[in-house]
């Protein structure tokens, strides 16, 4: 068991809110009329499409091959035809196309067939391949592939699950938990033993006592050392970093992965979405979510990716003053630019807002120096420098005070008394560092090419005057030959002139022989000849002039050349 | 377009000020009962002058007048000055302290937030180097009447040396300049139980309002600690070894400005030390330099030189003291 | 008087002396101000700036033959770091040179692209590959935008298309600071 938790900087406790949605059991929502699957449902990776339009899929089955390291599978979350495959707007603060397949539910529902897979026989390598092919990611909100989290594990001590859920208004990991305790730690004990790690600690805030208690009860069941912890609720005990600190007191800097301090840690969700892949080989195609805020019906929904986020306020009803709709929880989420998008494996909550729940801003007011910024903040930053950096566009400056330590928890923002957007100015800073980096890495790469294309061609200039020069001698030793041959000692001064003449002759005659400078150089007899006969072809359609290497009118051109 | 996070605390810079206004009156009343109703005078042509000044230089470079206006910050200031200020100075003298105070000192740095010094105390510099007399004329404690206050305020009376004593600093500066010792000053009138007659209960009032801020998290401890144990430190090292020539920290804790310092002056946050330690260093070096020119100083009273030579080295204290960042400190943390 | 004139100077003659060992101690090795000018520069080899690249340009600017205005791509920003680097006033971009425009990238239109070579040639980063009476193509992200292959083409298929924001490299905007009307 846990001797002792450990506390961590900072910290807000915003009203919880909790209560509208938490006593609604999740329920499965009804099935729209198309599903909108985004190929983009891992961090920085798009799924490639493996189906086309007119194509027949079954519930589960693969529409998407992950790419690269970062890439997951992704899957039809029912069965119908895919109607189409474009780009459609995704949840995301921009509202900026992605690539998404459009699937028309043919209302049959029907699955694929699924494979329970033995992860006791199975390698390490072929369980993590499962869960990248089943489309695991983390459903915390960061939606970063399971398997790569997994993947570098060894010298794991403790398996962490965040059942923290410390964003106000969110329900959907605490009924999960009160419902399916035993689904979860089934999943998290499959991941222990993925991970090789020891223990296992369930981290849950002291305000879902429900929950607390099914997971106990559950816990009971597993082997091994397992402890469910109530940890003190103080926005953000769930955030993955404070969460660890908070149940072990090891302190994960940025940019480096808890495996190097021998933790990792796993939202709820995600161990239950690991427990269906293995257990039942079901693919990840839907998730809980709560429906809340100022509606009249709130609710926890079971929803398969791809439902589009109108059909969903359906459900509960918003009420005549909602003005805007927000995803994810009122203090890290964002509002939607528009409502057709779809439901992605990381939304875990909608949340229709009116001005009197979440009154517009005041007025921002000059930064103060109250330092309240940074007695809230959980990453220990001094956000006030961090702001006023940022805001001088003093990025390096920013940079140096730790930006990139900031997690956009929002604690700022929320406590200061000047009331100044603190965190939008990080994360304009950021994704400017950002830009500015892949900026500079095209440079370089363009800076790299031009100096080597100079250097090519300086090379081969090089290389021609050589030739050049070889030539002109050999035809001068030609020339010198033949005269020394034909001519009799004539003129002895005018023998010199006369071959100097002829061999600059010889010279220009060389040079305008090699002047059309032309890639064809390094070309093989064959290719020469196929190129010869396409001109033949070309000139014999009138297509080209001869005497100019291209056409007047080239839009006529012969069908061979397209090719 | 309106980013997260949704929902604020409710807290603004009004409420901050408001918070700081009102742990100022248990000092006030203390004043008002030591020494007498002038400074309520004063009080009032500071607050009215700071208004003044704030919309007219906030319309001058065109920014939001209302909302600037009434953030507080202003009125803040002009209390600090009158109460850092004789409450008998004449009122020209009051109005001009606070136009260098928030024209100069603040709006032509750019407003709240923005100047490096603390203006109350740019302010009292200001005016005790050019009316060095008049800002030394302290009412002695219950001995001037309202009617006299107020008239030495106005201007009509200037016959001072009747009214006012010499504050306790001053008596025994100019005590020490003769022949006497610490033991035997401290037995004459100007002196009360610790610090000067009278102004230990208003340093009282100070130090009641000071905690007041506490418990409101309005401020950190660090600022007043550091200050009071610079102060005290410095202090009781020179009068351990000489306790004839240097008097008690006890008598430095509580007479002059030191807990109005302590709480409402060093606690400034716009020209202050932000970081836990960085406050720690700024406050006690601001009690170190208040002692030496009270001690050694040509002026009775230090505070507000030291607070600005100490607003100088904010930027590069707050630079050599920030704090690690979460993660940063290197393995596991207890 | 004497007295007080000799601390001054002994105060002057040690200020100076610590400024001076504090000028050698701290004395930063920096690249040769032509590389820390093209660090500077954008790299898109436009020639606009009338030098045959950005590193000519970089030598003209640190031998004070080029003003520092000249350069659109690299656009005010630019201008502003290369002021701050060389200790200048900054000003406007010079007009003459051309204009900022948003990033581009070229685009042959494979139907039409006759095979020429010529952009091949024209392409100062050898963004464009193809073979001689073959189809050409832009490899996008080496392109810089520069537009050197749009003259040459003697068939004018090449277009420049401007790079479209994505989910990734979409960017946060500057904060609006919310400015009530001065009542
Ligand atoms: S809380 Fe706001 S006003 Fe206070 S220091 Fe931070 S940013 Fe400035
Ligand atoms: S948003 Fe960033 S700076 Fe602000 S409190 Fe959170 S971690 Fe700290
Ligand atoms: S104008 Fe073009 S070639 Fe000249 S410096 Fe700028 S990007 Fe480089
Ligand atoms: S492809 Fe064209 S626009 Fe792009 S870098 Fe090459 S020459 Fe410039």
């Amino acid at each position: 068991m846990i001797a002792r938790l450990f506390n961590f900087h900072g910290g807000v406790k915003p009203d919880a809110h909790k209560n509208e949605s938490a006593n609604a059991p999740i329920q499965p929502a009804p099935m729209p009329s198309r599903l909108v699957v985004p190929l983009r449902q891992s961090t920085r990776a798009t799924a490639r499409c493996i189906v086309s339009p007119g194509q027949h899929v079954l519930k589960g089955e693969r529409i998407g091959d992950p790419e690269g390291t970062l890439g997951t599978a992704v899957h039809a979350p029912t069965s119908g035809t895919v109607v189409e495959f474009g780009l459609h707007p995704l949840a995301h603060p921009s509202g900026l196309n992605t690539r998404c397949v459009v699937i028309e539910p043919d209302g049959e529902d029907r699955w694929v067939e699924r494979h329970p897979f033995d992860y006791h026989t199975a390698t390490r390598e072929q369980a993590l391949a499962q869960l990248r092919d089943c489309g695991i990611v983390g459903l915390g909100g960061a939606t970063f592939p399971s398997h790569v989290k997994l993947g570098r594990g060894s010298g794991i001590d403790t398996l962490i699950l965040n059942g923290a859920e410390c964003e106000p208004w969110i329900t959907c990991d605490d009924r999960l938990m009160r419902e399916r305790a035993a689904d979860i730690l089934a999943g998290a004990s499959i991941l222990r033993e993925l991970i090789g790690a020891r223990r296992l600690v369930v981290g849950i805030e002291d305000n879902k006592p429900e929950a607390i208690a099914a997971m106990q009860a559950a816990a009971g069941g597993i082997e091994g050392d397992v402890a469910v912890v109530a940890v003190p609720s103080l926005y953000p005990a769930g955030g993955e970093k404070q969460l660890i600190r908070v149940l072990t007191g090891v302190e994960i800097p940025y940019g480096k992965l808890g495996a190097e301090f021998g933790v990792q840690c796993f939202n709820v969700g995600t161990a239950h979405a690991v427990y269906r892949a293995l257990a039942h080989g079901e693919p990840l195609i839907s998730r809980v979510l709560t429906l809340t805020g100022n509606v009249s019906r709130p609710g926890n929904y079971e929803v398969l990716i791809g439902t589009p986020i109108s059909h969903l306020l359906a459900l509960c009803a918003p009420k005549p003053d909602t003005d805007r709709t927000l995803m994810g929880g009122p203090m890290m989420g964002f509002a939607l630019p528009r409502l057709d998008v779809p439901v992605v494996k990381g939304t875990n909550c909608i949340i229709s807002a009116s001005p009197t729940l979440f009154p517009p801003p005041q007025p921002e007011q000059p930064c103060i120096r109250c330092g309240e910024c940074a007695r809230a903040c959980p990453a220990e930053l001094q956000p006030f420098e961090l702001y006023w950096f940022s805001r001088a566009l003093n990025f390096g400056k920013a940079q140096e005070y730790n930006l990139f330590d900031c997690i956009e928890c929002g604690c700022c923002s929320y406590v200061c008394p000047s009331h100044i957007p603190l965190v939008d100015y990080y994360r304009f800073a950021k994704s400017e560092i950002w830009a500015r980096e892949r900026e500079k890495s095209a440079a370089d790469q363009a800076r790299d090419r031009f100096e080597f294309r100079n250097y090519r061609q300086e090379r081969e200039k090089e290389e021609k005057a050589a030739k050049l020069a070889a030539k002109a001698a050999e035809t001068r030793a030609k020339m010198a030959d033949k005269g020394a041959a034909e001519e009799a000692p004539a003129n002895a001064d005018a023998d010199p002139k006369k071959a100097l003449i002829a061999a600059a002759l010889a010279r220009a005659k060389a040079q305008k022989e090699a002047a059309p400078v032309r890639n064809t150089e390094a070309l093989s007899p064959e290719t020469e000849k196929e190129i010869a006969e396409i001109d033949a072809r070309r000139i014999k359609a009138a297509l080209i002039d001869p005497a100019t290497p291209a056409g007047d009118t080239p839009s006529e051109r012969s069908p061979e050349s397209t090719s | 377009m309106i980013h997260s996070p949704y929902i604020r605390k409710p807290a603004s810079v009004q409420r901050v000020m408001l918070n700081v206004l009102l742990a100022l009156t248990p000092g006030i009343a203390a004043y008002v009962w030591q020494i007498g109703a002038g400074i309520l005078v004063n009080l009032a042509i500071a607050s009215v002058t700071a208004v003044a000044a704030e919309v007219l230089m906030l319309s001058l470079r065109r920014r939001p007048v209302m909302l600037a206006a009434t953030d507080l910050s202003a009125i803040v200031t002009a209390w600090l000055i009158a109460l850092a200020f004789p409450s008998i100075v004449p009122w020209w003298l009051t109005v001009f302290a606070v136009l260098v105070a928030i024209v100069a000192v603040k709006h032509l740095y750019g407003g709240l937030g923005q100047n490096p010094f603390n203006p109350a105390m740019a302010a009292y510099c200001t005016m005790i180097v050019a009316y060095p007399s008049l800002m030394s004329q302290w009412p002695a404690a219950g001995t001037v009447s309202f009617d006299t206050q107020l008239q030495l305020i106005l201007g009509g009376l200037r016959e001072i040396d009747a009214v006012t004593g010499a504050t306790a600093l001053d008596a025994l500066r100019t005590g020490l300049r003769g022949d006497a010792n610490v033991g035997t000053l401290l037995q004459t009138a100007p002196f009360g139980l610790f610090g000067g007659r009278g102004w230990e209960w208003i340093a009282g009032g100070y130090l009641l309002g000071g905690l007041f801020l506490l418990l409101t998290r309005t401020i950190t401890w660090h600022l007043p600690t550091g200050f009071l144990a610079g102060l005290a430190l410095t202090s009781g090292v020179l009068w351990l070894f000489h306790p004839d020539q240097f008097a008690s920290p006890m008598f430095h804790l509580a007479s002059g400005g030191a807990m109005l310092a302590a709480f409402f002056i060093v606690t400034d946050p716009v020209s202050g030390a932000t970081t836990p330690r960085g406050k720690l260093i700024f406050a006690a070096g601001i009690g170190l330099i208040a002692y030496l020119i009270r001690a050694f100083g040509a002026y009775p009273e230090g505070i507000a030189f030291a607070v600005l030579l100490m607003n100088i080295c904010v930027p590069l204290i707050d630079m050599k003291t920030q704090p690690a960042v979460f993660g940063h400190r290197g393995g596991r943390q207890s | 008087m004497l007295s007080a004139l000799l601390i001054m100077t002994g105060i002057a003659l040690v200020l100076g002396a610590a400024l001076g060992y504090a000028a050698i101690r701290f004395k930063v090795e920096g690249d040769p101000l032509v590389e820390k000018i093209d660090a500077i520069l954008p790299q898109t080899q436009c020639g606009q700036c009338s030098y045959p690249g950005c590193k000519p340009y970089a030598e003209a600017i640190a031998k004070g033959e080029a003003d520092i205005n000249q350069c659109p791509p690299g656009g005010e920003e630019g201008i502003r770091k290369l002021a701050d680097l060389l200790g200048r006033e900054f000003k406007p971009l010079s007009e003459e040179h051309g204009v900022e425009k948003p990033k581009s990238v070229a685009l042959i239109d494979e139907q039409t692209c006759i095979g020429c070579t010529l952009c091949i040639q024209a392409c100062p980063v050898d963004a464009i590959v193809g073979a001689a009476k073959q189809m050409h193509t832009v490899v996008e992200p080496l392109c810089t935008g520069c537009e050197l292959c749009l003259a040459p083409c003697p068939v004018d298929c090449i277009t420049m298309v401007q790079i479209p924001d994505t989910v990734q490299t979409w960017k946060w905007k500057y904060p609006v600071i919310e400015l009530r009307k001065s009542a």
